[in-house]
């Protein structure tokens, strides 16, 4: 048996383990880690949660039109969005150091009741797989991603809606 | 022996086997792929190869608290205007660590940032070709609630050279201490105050090897950062001073570097105010002295200047910070006129208003000897500074909702860029330029929508290129779909034959989390700029591929 075989083999082995594991690897939670909210206070991102009902995850920036589009668009539901599934949207920003204190003032003057989070130098946007924003993620009840969606077109708050309604039936 | 070595493989897969999948998967891959014809008309000359590409995966692993990660990266080869510090195929990346309420400690290649990272940022940023990240240890505490201690030790990324990292000649170390006064004095978040205060130091070294001076080979910085609140106010600034860090940037002086930033804010609903005073002097600090473009940044300088979005005011003529030395102030108004008002309309209208500034800084000479065996070559003061302007910029954007279908914004510029400084072009003194654009949205239904940019650029005296004119059109269909043709055109160029047209087509798709974008045209030559750094990128001519994916 060469190194080769060795190799393969392991890595066979160890793929028919994980197809064969009872939690989908593949079902992800949130990664934890610490990040910042705009009073300076930490946050656990793994303590993200909202009673079992559903969570937004929005992942933005100050200087991304496409990405204030969609937060103000939502914006403009958000009350009935809550009174229906009491969901709650948590908007991370990717602002650096550049635009990072025009993050408050910005929300502030849209009056966003959204909970938001600081992420400067990109840590939790790399530790969520996020290539660009905006990026939104929904967590269900139980702390898993159940879908994603990189891009804002005018429309997709009604998409997002309709998966965050097929997770209160 | 065989069977050793069997049983060996069957327990090593159990047991990643059974860490993997009891842990979570995180990651995300982006390709970047171009086709690239020749084009004589704007120089651009179709590589060897033909086609171009760049590559990344990004598998990051967690149990409980255990974390690992690894980026593959390829460039075969790098596609146009990339940095050449990148080249080949291989591993990027990769760290394993481990994280707890009082400890989080990474070993490997690590991001990072002090304070507002004017000291010490290990950062990257893709799309420019910046990747500066550390290779070694980092170790954060967590001893009290409210307290932080980070610390940093390793060598920072200097290029990917066939496929392999190569690490900078310096080592730096550093530590930061941030304290959240709050979460130790209650009293004062029941007076709507909040503080919060942190110090840092970083220090670098990297063997004398110049036999004209004697070089420091130990460099420190350090400095500290404080932030205040009261109710909707907010005040923060950072000092951060550097020690004797004779350079190729600097020209080998012995002067002191200093650097401060300070912003203050108030807002309310409908309301944000923002304005930012910046004073740099001989501030570039690198892991390696004779590193120079975008190497082996220790501290990162942002830009106090808006990040546009429309093409023509971000592509043309943007400011870059000056690590040398400059004065810059922001100031930056967030305003909705009320719905229901006569100025306000319907809905409401939004304006936001930006001015920004930055002057060299004023450099006493008198009674210094330059020649003298200090080489300390002149005096400066924070804020002092000369008149001589490197960048203005005067912008102002309103934009209102008509009805439920149309919704337009218009917006002026007024750029002057200092072309001695920042070099830009071959063009010589202030260019001076006016931007229009006029943005149109109307939305045919829930789903589809069409967008149309109208842009216009004029410099003053018709200098440097000239007039340039932007049209976009843009259509979607949420949520899987997007078309746009965008037709550029240097069409008021004092050289007739440089009155060249821009067309360009793109077509994307959506499914979740991974998105496809094709685009076919011409591009012209300029700068990519994100974050006050940027890249040149020579004309093109051909087909481009996007493909990006998280999982």
């Amino acid at each position: 048996m060469n190194k080769l075989s060795l190799i393969l083999t392991t890595t066979f082995m160890t793929l028919f383990l994980i197809t064969n594991a009872q939690e989908g690897v593949f079902e992800k939670g949130i990664p934890d880690m610490q990040l910042k909210d705009t009073e300076g206070k930490t946050i656990q991102t793994g303590e993200l949660e909202n009673d079992g009902k559903p969570m937004i995850i929005s992942f933005w920036a100050t200087w991304c039109t496409p990405c204030k589009k969609e937060l103000n668009a939502i914006h403009d539901m958000y009350i009935d969005w809550q009174d229906e599934t009491g969901v709650r949207l948590v908007a991370v920003s990717v602002d650096d150091q550049r635009t990072a204190s025009r993050v408050v003032p910005y929300v502030d003057s849209k009056a966003w009741e959204y909970e938001i989070l600081l992420d400067p130098n990109g840590d939790f946007k790399r530790a969520m797989g996020v290539n660009n924003v905006p990026h939104t993620f929904l967590v269900d009840g139980n702390g898993k991603i159940v879908y994603s969606h990189n891009n804002y077109a005018p429309g997709d708050e009604y998409e997002l809606y309709d998966e965050i309604l097929k997770l209160k039936e | 022996m065989k069977t050793l070595q069997l049983l060996i493989a069957v327990f090593c897969s159990t047991i990643v086997g059974n860490l993997i999948a009891q842990g979570s998967i995180s990651g995300n891959m982006e390709t970047n792929y171009q086709y690239l014809l020749s084009d004589e008309k704007i120089n651009a000359i179709q590589p060897d190869e033909k086609s171009l590409l760049n590559s990344y995966i990004n598998v990051n692993y967690r149990m409980a608290g255990f974390k690992a990660g690894v980026r593959l990266e390829a460039y075969l080869p790098r596609t146009l205007g990339y940095p050449d510090r990148f080249d080949g195929a291989g591993l990027g990346y990769r760290y394993v660590g481990y994280e707890n309420d009082l400890i989080d400690v990474t070993v490997g290649n690590f991001y990072e940032q002090f304070g507002s990272g004017l000291i010490f940022r290990s950062y990257e940023d893709r799309a420019l070709g910046v990747d500066n990240m550390m290779n070694g240890i980092s170790l954060n505490l967590r001893p009290y609630k409210g307290v932080t201690i980070k610390t940093v030790y390793g060598r920072q990324r200097f290029s990917f050279t066939n496929g392999k990292n190569q690490y900078s000649p310096g080592i730096v170390r550093g530590a930061d201490l941030e304290v959240n006064f709050n979460q130790w004095f209650p009293g004062l978040s029941d007076n709507n105050i909040r503080i919060t205060g942190g110090g840092s130091l970083v220090s670098k070294y990297q063997e004398d090897n110049n036999s004209q001076f004697i070089l420091p080979e130990n460099t420190g910085a350090y400095g500290g950062r404080l932030e205040l609140a009261y109710k909707k106010f907010f005040i923060n600034g950072e000092y951060i001073i550097k020690e004797q860090d004779p350079s190729q940037d600097n020209g080998y002086i012995y002067n002191y570097g200093k650097g401060m930033i300070v912003n203050a804010g108030y807002s309310q609903k409908g309301l944000g105010i923002v304005l930012s005073a910046k004073s740099i002097d001989n501030m570039s600090f690198r892991s390696d002295r004779n590193a120079a473009l975008q190497d082996l940044t220790i501290g990162f300088i942002p830009p106090l200047t808006k990040t546009h979005t429309y093409n023509l005011a971000a592509t043309l003529y943007p400011y870059a910070s000056q690590p040398n030395g400059e004065v810059a102030f922001q100031a930056d108004v967030i305003y909705k006129i009320k719905r229901g008002t006569a100025l306000g309309g319907k809905y409401g209208t939004d304006v936001s208003l930006n001015f920004s500034t930055a002057y060299e800084p004023l450099k006493r000479t008198s009674g210094i000897d330059p020649m003298d065996s200090s080489r300390v070559t002149y005096e400066s003061t924070l804020f002092d500074k000369s008149d001589l302007l490197y960048w203005q910029d005067i912008n102002v954007s309103i934009k209102r909702k008509l009805n439920r279908k149309w919704t337009v914004e218009g917006s002026y510029y007024n750029i002057s860029m200092n072309n001695d400084v920042l070099k830009l072009t071959s063009e010589q003194g202030i260019i001076q330029s006016h931007i229009g654009v006029l943005d149109v949205e109307y939305k045919i239904n829930r789903k589809h929508t069409v967008r149309a940019e109208l842009q216009g650029l004029w410099t003053v005296d018709n200098k440097d290129r000239g007039a340039w004119a932007t049209a976009l059109i843009e259509y979607t269909i949420s949520p899987d779909w997007f078309f746009s043709a965008i037709l550029q055109s240097n069409y008021g160029n004092p050289v007739k034959e440089d009155r060249i047209n821009y067309p360009m087509i793109f077509v994307g798709k959506i499914w979740g989390a991974t998105r496809l974008q094709v685009g076919y045209g011409r591009q012209k030559e300029g700068l990519f700029c994100v974050g006050g750094i940027c890249r040149f990128v020579p004309a093109s001519n051909g087909l481009s591929v996007t493909f990006t994916h998280s999982f």
